[in-house]
């Protein structure tokens, strides 16, 4: 099926390594493909990596039912609790510094002084997140000033289950990106790896299911974005889609494909540099707002009825 | 109908008849589009007639907008964009203002109008519409020069700390027919504040206060171009919604619409907010004040003849009250007054149009048949009109038509509920999201059960309040983006 491969360093190579069978991250477990099939990754020059999974519509339809079931548990946890489980996936991340290196290096054919500053951002990236937990409420929320005897207060809800197709180019800051902000304000998250270099993504799972991480609260998947992309965003049980890995002609189709539940869409958009530090927007993009109100009591100046 | 058609009215007092003026109100025979600040005729001439739903009398003739006026329209305000957004905010902010003063001293001649043309109460547009269609208009002029202050910060998410959110040019914006002035100042305020203009169809039900508004524009001085208000259709909303000079979507209505909306947006640069149907749980738990309850059951579901998105349309009643609650709400019902929506006296007007009057019966035929138990209050209609008296069904289930649909009109369906858990998984099973009611002495149950309830916007021993400071829209089927507040300014900004 290919050649030989040489992952290892020249100090190593007396021993034959052990190849790794890269498998899906579904419901906090780790299943090849429903379809039994597999796809060949190769590195920027074209040599074999790994096969990868070749995720099917039902590999993609489990993962919305490990979504849905861990989205109770993980949107009711308290922010707090959520920070604390999003900062222990960081040092985990921290811990396996050297192996996201190694893959990123060999994804996307950076030099490993690069590589290693992409993977430093990553991690910055996901401490960042994690930091959101507990204060996107306060910035995007409030309690409104009504005219009249009530008092109402406004609060985002995370929207739901929420698929997010990964940047295609940036494998492993790109994903981290875009999945980070999802699940940090309380959504549970179906992600499609990018689909040229998805082994970071499948990493970035054995690295969730040893972090806290509720299973089932992030899913990822690897294969054809447009064939795993289609039968979620037409998926009456997902709420919200994130466009980010797929190019003009597939959004446009995929944005009509939601429009079916009025799932929230966010587009794709052009990101010269993953590293710029982010606003808001993928935050806010998978929040609902809520109102609630109740009557005060109070008549203002004509008395009182409390 | 099941309705005991005595010639009497149950309730023990008779009211004389007081109807308010209309000669406030003075309704020319035609009227044509507001396109940069003209009024004009339709390019292909043709014309409708709005009429009044509580008589069938014809108000007046209007131009009927088709694509080459939309392309006029959409042109008139893509040319006054450039100067608009120029504008300082404080600019800007003043001709809010003007609007906003304007508004309240004709708002009697707005509230006769708006009865007239939609059928609603005049004791509704009077304290409810008119008032909160002023304060749109204030609360977003001291936007307008604030913008820095929103909280938007700078656009982010193509990795550039850019400048600071920016007006997104051209709205198009198509509103419903059952709050025309409150609908049409919930779009335009927010979008004028922010520096966008506004092209605006009305329903072709109702569209002479979006034409008196466009007089006000004139009034106000407002530059040519700023505000486009094109009456029609269906295919001129859709040819609006579709106009590529359109940077913004904005849209009211049906969920079914609103899903073809945003087909049609799909694969373009259109920012696009969404406010639809509902089908609004009121849940009244044992503890709740029962009095308190009734009056919100009764303004939930028989506001505005129940022509509102997010009615209370399906009351969900704690077990053990729910024979007592029930006594209770069939004796208020028995003293509405339904009748001349100008009467002051009116409780209940006119429905809309004789196609939602249809629809409402077909609805309610379809629960008769599917066996929920239907029942009216001794109700005398009027017999010319659209009319349709306040409607109770019980004995139903989830699976029930007139538990699923929204009706759109004065029609309750009665379930009920044991605990806590039950009420919300009950409230929570519909694809709507828009709001809901709960009704308990127990704060901590108010709070529980409003986290688990999957709507917008949540009354809590109350219902149906509105006020331009809060965020209105929905959860799921029920749309997207806010309205109100400041997050209302996300719609129409580059954020």
């Amino acid at each position: 099926m290919s050649e030989k491969t040489d992952k290892t360093d020249k100090t190593e190579q007396q021993r034959l390594s052990v190849f790794k069978t890269y498998k899906l991250y579904v419901g906090g477990k780790f299943p090849r493909s429903e379809s039994g099939r597999v796809f060949e990754v190769t590195d920027s020059k074209g040599k074999w990596l790994a096969n990868a999974p070749l995720s099917s519509r039902k590999d993609a339809r489990d993962a919305v039912v490990a979504a849905r079931k861990a989205f109770g548990g993980w949107s009711s946890a308290t922010a707090y609790n959520r920070g604390q489980v999003l900062y222990r996936v960081a040092e985990m991340l921290e811990g396996r510094k050297a192996q996201f290196l190694h893959e990123v290096a060999e994804a996307e054919g950076l030099s490993k002084s690069r590589a290693a500053a992409v993977v430093d951002a990553t991690i910055d990236r996901w401490v960042w997140y994690a930091g959101w937990t507990d204060k996107i409420a306060q910035v995007v929320g409030g309690g409104n000033p009504v005219a009249g005897p009530y008092f109402n207060l406004s609060s985002p809800e995370p929207t739901g289950v929420v698929a997010v197709l990964a940047p295609q180019e940036s494998s492993f800051l790109g994903l981290v990106s875009v999945v980070a902000p999802v699940i940090a304000t309380g959504n549970t998250a179906v992600v499609v790896a990018s689909e040229k270099s998805p082994l970071p993504a499948l990493s970035l799972g054995e690295v969730l299911a040893t972090s806290d991480l509720p299973g089932g609260v992030v899913n990822v998947l690897s294969g054809r974005t447009a064939e795993i992309a289609a039968p979620l965003a037409a998926h009456q049980d997902v709420n919200a889609i994130d466009l980010a890995g797929a190019d003009d002609g597939l959004a446009k189709e995929l944005e009509i494909a939601a429009a079916d539940n009025l799932k929230r869409v966010l587009r794709p958009q052009p990101v010269d540099d993953w590293s710029a530090t982010p606003g808001i927007d993928r935050l806010t993009a998978f929040l609902e707002t809520k109102t609630v109100w109740h009557p005060t009591g109070s008549l203002g100046a004509s008395g009182s009825a409390y | 109908m099941t309705t005991d058609n005595t010639n009497k009215r149950s309730s023990a007092f008779e009211y004389a008849p007081a109807p308010e003026s209309r000669a406030i109100v003075d309704i020319a025979p035609s009227y044509g589009l507001f396109i940069n600040g003209e009024f004009t005729e339709a390019a292909d001439g043709k014309v409708f007639k709005t009429v009044s739903p509580a008589s069938e009398e014809v108000l007046a003739e209007i131009a009927q907008a088709g694509p080459e006026d939309v392309d006029r329209a959409v042109g008139a305000a893509r040319k006054a964009f450039e100067k608009w957004s120029a504008l300082p905010g404080s600019e800007r902010a003043k001709y809010l203002f003007r609007i906003a003063r304007i508004i309240q001293e004709r708002s009697r001649e707005l509230a006769v109008l708006e009865t007239l043309d939609n059928g609603k109460p005049i004791k509704e547009t009077r304290d409810a519409d008119l008032p909160l269609v002023a304060a749109h208009f204030f609360y977003y002029a001291g936007w307008a020069d604030k913008l820095d202050h929103a909280g938007f910060g700078r656009r982010t998410t193509n990795g550039h700390s850019g400048r600071n959110p920016r007006p997104l040019g051209v709205a198009g914006q198509v509103i419903p027919w059952n709050f025309p002035l409150l609908m049409l100042a919930w779009k335009i305020a927010p979008a004028l504040a922010t520096g966008n203009t506004v092209v605006l169809k009305p329903a072709e039900t109702t569209p002479l206060s979006a034409l008196f508004f466009a007089d006000i524009c004139r009034q106000a001085g407002l530059p040519k171009g700023v505000v486009n208000i094109l009456p029609g259709y269906g295919d001129a909303g859709a040819a609006l919604v579709a106009h590529p000079g359109v940077d913004k979507v904005a849209f009211t209505g049906s969920t079914a619409v609103g899903k073809q909306i945003a087909r049609t947006v799909a694969g373009s640069r259109k920012k696009l907010t969404l406010e639809l149907g509902g089908k609004g749980a009121n849940i009244v738990f044992d503890d709740a004040p029962i009095d308190q309850a009734v009056e919100g059951i009764v303004n939930g579901i028989f506001f505005n003849q129940g022509q509102v998105c997010c009615a209370g349309s399906r009351l969900l009643v704690q077990e053990s009250i729910h024979d007592e609650l029930l006594d209770s709400l069939k004796r208020r019902l028995s003293t509405l007054r339904l009748g001349d929506p100008l009467d002051k006296n009116t409780d209940i007007g006119a429905i809309n149009s004789a196609e939602q009057l249809s629809r409402i019966t077909a609805l309610v035929e379809q629960g008769e048949a599917e066996g929920a138990e239907r029942w009216s209050p001794a109700c005398e209609l009027p017999s010319s009109g659209y009319w349709f008296a306040p409607t109770l069904f019980t004995n139903v289930t989830q699976a029930h038509t007139v538990a699923r649909d929204e009706i759109f009109g004065p029609v309750l369906s009665v379930l009920t509920f044991r605990t806590p858990d039950e009420a919300v998984a009950k409230a929570n099973n519909t694809p709507y999201g828009l709001s809901a009611g709960i009704w308990t002495e127990k704060g901590s149950r108010i709070l529980a059960v409003a986290n688990k309830l999957r709507a917008g916007v949540i009354w809590s021993n109350t219902f149906n309040k509105f006020d331009p400071t809060s965020p209105f829209g929905g959860y799921k089927e029920s749309g997207f983006g806010r309205e109100g507040g400041r997050h209302g300014l996300e719609a129409y900004l580059d954020v």
